[in-house]
């Protein structure tokens, strides 16, 4: 008998290519005849172009064409709401008029035979600008009307409380920063067009090429097999990958787009700034009542970003009253975009610190305090949970950090310089599905080839696909290949939402289904096979060989059946179509971190962290640990490190460089543990699992300022959290 | 990017020769070369010094070293004279940039390393420094980061290097190579201050060339050390440091050199506090009375008045540090 794939600890499937440079990346596919455009950004934030003076770089040897708003043709950009385009506003029309909404939108792109010519050239253009005061800071600016949120009567039962805590939290700006940066490569053949692109969704950047340039669907193809990264980023067809398209087309020839560092932070989204006022009350034993939140997010003057910063006020915790008002902010910037478990980790920074605020409040331990407060279903919509296992995600934590070391006192700890604190909070992600084919393809060696149009931005989509694909259909690992990232194969939806396992990986699993029992059909209808007439409910297949559940020596391979059939494959396309659940679904987490403040210089230093996790079942464990750390590792920048500074004099990012927006180093990584509690969810999807990207980041930020708290006595309520902050 | 012209020279006389025609010279290129692609730098030629006979670090008669220009700064940071001899050297060293660019950077370079101002970095930004009269758009910005002590009405950039703090404290000098033949000039002779002239940031002459650092000799036993106060671990510039070296006799203090950086618009020598150290006793007490002089004649902006009391204890800290190494406090 073959071991199982599904659980086993794989290294990745792709990693050969990827470590050997072999993997190719958006701006490394071959085109002939490419030429390399460079994109000029607007110096202003606000107003409208007066000039565009191009003869300096049209000059320039070897550059081809210099576009703006002066020359583009006027493009369709009929109405798109299928690829996370916000629903609300415009999107960006590139080079369509004269109006600059953001700092760095594009106004210009020079076409150049060589790199460093469009380079050259795009410094060359001038622009005139007739500039108007951009607003581009969240504080005291206007918002628009709020979505809202209410059961019971919050503000009474908050004012009626025995216990009432009212506090202000505000969230920084963050940037995705992933290491591949995004990069375009498009190709006209006459009406068709084929685009090479940094993107998390071939299908959506597909749909947004079509509706940008009027063409039909399937005059697109878009193509995109690996993703250096990308948090989220890469969720939407930003305007970079239209100039490329627009350039392409102008100049009769493959184009090249890649964006610097510095236009990655004008040029794609990116978690917006938050402020996010809460006021709630409990009763003396630490039960809450009631929690009104109020919460402003910035977004740009032409599209209202939203994303989901209400449900975890709403399901977290168990409480008769709750009101929540949400408003953006437009502003003079370009429109964020989701970032890793958006909202949901803004809205657990808030809650999470707030809990703890309340234990400390109360002297209850902020585990304790947790518990007291965990619903016993969905008070958002009355559903049952189908799994949620929190709980025992504190348990387990609590046992495996040591928490029973933790002396309730904050400030009680100290080694030397050091001040030691331990924090500890929650998470929970909604699992996310969508409908998603996959085909199967079985040939006549006994191999198969399994293809969706998904993506993997690094979680190990082909490693957990392969896993999957190979125990569905009895073969081994390396018999199986899966292929994504070209928007002719079958539909997936976006990469992102921690659905893709479950979404993706039950077409595949059902693909893989069909085709096993295809396969078993033929053989027990079949009088040569030494399968005939067996029940196909007894019929097992495992190392790619048809037998007997009962009775292994009896059966045959695929390729035999194949072979004598003189079939050259057997294919399946694999269906998923989530039903109406009558369960809430959800991942969760509880993240632990233990803290060093150096109590005279502001330093913080993360001595070790834990994360436990109710996920369902783990399709891919060497790989889920990856993501478990990396989230871990992101949610310390966002802590203590990450933010993106704006001049709001005129709207310049002041720090748009990855040596001055702060990353976690090695060096700011410690000891990390990730713990996954074992079980499957079957109410979740077919293959049990509940998502895991998100969860992962969702309540490390929170963990470590409460951390922080309990080391130093301080409260900080604002991320990141610096020196000054602690001096 | 602009379009430069690139040449190699093997020897002192050649890069002289290019560098009077106007030439920049290239060294490690770790700054140069990113300040090029931001078109900050807009150099026509460039003069490749990479193989000049620089790289050896030699002791001096007396107990001092020289540090040749073109060593790297993974290489000094290495040196058993250096590590044996002055540890703050090394310290200082080794808590800059990362290890791949301390491999390519030289002593030389980073003596002349450009400020990281975001504004002098961004050309769309008004800069004093890049363009002499365009104003100082940092002054009324985001200047954390900024100078609290040197800074002018024309510019608050930090000088960000970490072994020029060192150097600074050690009271290293500059040797230099021009067309009317070598001088040697003292670091903090040679680091200029912004003053009116943002834009001149050193005192070398067109067409001079670094030759080499060299540490005076210092009484023995020098202990000493750096402390890099910063919002990161690894690989980011420093909020505060503080450089120290202390020698001390039968328990009294005779020589102490102090230097602080990520406050001044060059390594800020500290004297007032060396002054309150010298003849006393190591003590808390001592290192928090002389530590409280750190931040003199500080002027702080919007964004980086926490420097003012992160200084003094950043000092204080390192004070303590080395002065428990140099024979323990009382």
């Amino acid at each position: 008998m073959s071991r199982r794939a599904v659980g086993a600890p794989l290294s990745r499937v792709d990693g050969r290519l990827k470590v050997t440079g072999q993997a190719k990346y958006a701006a490394d596919h071959p085109a002939d005849g490419v030429v390399h455009a460079v994109i000029v950004g607007s110096t202003v934030s606000r107003g409208r172009i007066t000039a565009v003076d191009t003869r300096a770089a049209s000059a320039l040897s070897g550059v081809l064409k210099v576009i703006s708003h002066r020359n583009a043709p006027r493009l369709a950009y009929h109405r798109n709401p299928s690829s996370n385009n916000p629903e609300t506003g415009e999107r960006l029309r590139v080079f369509q008029d004269d109006r600059v909404r953001f700092r760095g939108q594009p106004v210009a792109v020079v076409v150049a035979t060589t790199p460093e010519a469009a380079r050259h050239g795009a410094s060359l253009v001038v622009v005139r600008y007739d500039a108007e005061q951009p607003s581009t800071d969240l504080a005291g600016a206007p918002a628009s009307a709020p979505v809202t949120y209410a059961r019971g009567d919050a503000d009474l039962a908050v004012g009626s409380a025995a216990v009432r805590l009212e506090m202000t939290y505000r969230t920084a700006r963050n940037h995705h920063n992933a290491m591949e940066p995004h990069a375009t490569i498009a190709r006209w053949d006459g009406g068709r067009l084929t685009v090479w692109d940094k993107t998390q969704w071939v299908v959506g950047t597909q749909r947004e090429l079509a509706a940008v340039f009027g063409v039909e669907l399937s005059a697109v193809r878009v193509i995109s097999p690996f993703v250096g990264g990308a948090f989220g980023s890469g969720l939407r067809a930003w305007p970079h990958v239209t100039i490329a398209a627009l350039a392409a087309r102008m100049v009769g020839r493959p184009v090249k787009l890649v964006l610097t560092r510095g236009q990655l932070y004008s040029g794609t989204g990116y978690r917006p700034a938050y402020e996010y006022r809460l006021r709630l009350g409990s009763d003396r034993r630490g039960r809450l009542t009631a929690m009104v939140h109020d919460i402003r997010a910035e977004t740009s003057s032409y599209e209202d970003f939203r994303e989901n910063v209400l449900a975890a006020g709403q399901t977290l915790y168990s409480m008769p009253h709750v009101r929540q008002t949400y408003r953006t902010v437009p502003l003079d910037v370009n429109t964020p975009l989701y970032m890793r478990g958006p909202g949901h980790v803004t809205a657990a920074y808030v809650i999470e610190s707030a809990v703890d605020e309340l234990a400390h409040e109360l002297g209850i331990d902020p585990i304790e305090l947790r518990r007291r407060n965990e619903p016993a279903e969905d008070e958002s919509n009355g559903m049952p949970f189908s799994t949620r296992r929190l709980r025992e995600c504190y348990t387990v934590g609590a046992r495996e950090f040591g928490w029973e070391r933790r002396a309730p006192e904050p400030r009680s700890t100290r080694r030397g310089d050091w001040l030691i604190g331990m924090g500890m909070a929650a998470g929970a992600h909604g699992t996310v599905r969508n409908p998603a084919q996959a085909r199967v393809v079985l040939d006549a060696r006994g191999t198969a080839l399994v293809e969706a149009a998904t993506s993997d931005m690094g979680p190990g989509t082909y490693t957990s696909m392969t896993q999957i694909a190979a125990d569905a259909l009895g073969l081994a690992v390396r018999a199986v290949e899966f292929r994504l990232g070209d928007s002719g194969m079958p539909r997936t939806p976006a990469h992102g939402a921690s659905q893709t396992t479950a979404s993706v990986g039950s077409a595949v699993q059902d693909g893989c289904d069909k085709l096993r029992r295809q396969a078993i059909e033929l053989a027990v209808g079949d009088r040569r096979s030494p399968l005939h007439g067996v029940d196909a409910r007894h019929v097992t297949v495992s190392a790619g060989r048809l037998h007997v559940t009962a009775d292994p020596a009896r059966g045959e391979t695929y390729q035999r059946l194949l072979a004598r059939h003189g079939r050259a494959r057997l294919e399946t396309l694999g269906l998923f179509e989530p039903g109406e659940s009558r369960f809430s679904t959800a991942a969760y987490g509880a993240t632990f971190a233990e803290v060093a403040v150096d109590h005279r210089l502001g330093l913080v230093r993360v001595l070790r962290m834990l994360g436990v996790y109710d996920a369902g079942r783990i399709i891919s464990p060497k790989l889920a640990e990856s993501q478990a750390l990396g989230g871990m590792v992101g949610g310390i920048g966002a802590a203590l490190l990450e933010r993106t500074i704006t001049d709001h004099r005129d709207g310049m990012i002041v720090n748009a460089d990855l040596a001055s927006y702060l990353v976690p180093v090695n060096a700011d990584v410690p000891d990390l543990r990730a713990i996954f509690l074992e079980g499957a969810d079957p109410e979740a999807d077919p293959i049990g699992v509940k998502g895991l990207g998100e969860v992962v980041h969702i309540g490390v930020a929170p963990a470590i300022a409460n951390a922080v708290f309990h080391a130093t006595g301080r409260r900080v309520r604002e991320l990141p959290i610096t020196a000054e902050a602690l001096l | 990017m602009h379009p430069f012209s690139y040449t190699k020279v093997s020897d002192l006389a050649g890069a002289l020769a290019a560098g009077r025609r106007g030439g920049r010279y290239l060294a490690g290129g770790t700054m140069l070369v990113d300040l090029m692609r931001e078109s900050v730098e807009r150099p026509s030629v460039l003069v490749d010094i990479s193989a000049l006979p620089l790289g050896e670090i030699t002791a001096t008669a007396g107990g001092g070293l020289r540090i040749g220009a073109l060593v790297r700064m993974a290489e000094a940071a290495a040196h058993p004279s250096v590590r044996a001899a002055f540890p703050v050297i090394s310290q200082a060293l080794e808590s800059s940039a990362s290890a791949q660019l301390r491999n390519m950077a030289t002593i030389g370079g980073n003596i002349m390393q450009r400020t990281r101002c975001p504004y002098f970095r961004d050309v769309t930004a008004a800069c004093n420094k890049r363009e002499p009269g365009a104003g100082c758009a940092a002054l009324g910005g985001f200047n954390r980061a900024h100078a609290i002590l040197g800074a002018s009405e024309h510019c608050a950039a930090t000088h960000p290097s970490d072994v020029a703090v060192a150097f600074a404290a050690l009271e290293a000098n500059v040797h230099l190579l021009g067309p009317d033949g070598e001088r040697s000039v003292a670091l903090a002779d040679f680091l200029l201050p912004p003053g009116g002239t943002p834009q001149r940031e050193q005192a070398a002459r067109p067409g001079e060339l670094i030759t080499a650092v060299e540490i005076p000799a210092h009484p023995r036993p020098l202990r000493s050390g750096y402390l890099k106060v910063r919002d990161r671990q690894s690989y980011e510039f420093a909020l505060t440091s503080a450089a120290v070296a202390l020698h001390l006799r039968d328990g009294v203090i005779h020589q102490a050199k102090v230097a602080a950086g990520g406050v001044g618009t060059v390594p800020w020598k500290l004297p007032a506090v060396e002054r309150l150290l010298i003849g006393e006793r190591p003590s808390q007490a001592l290192w928090a009375e002389a530590a409280e002089r750190a931040a003199d004649g500080a002027r702080p902006l919007e964004h980086n008045r926490f420097k003012i009391e992160l200084l003094k204890r950043t000092v204080e800290r390192q004070l303590r540090v080395v002065g428990d190494l140099a024979g323990g406090t009382a």
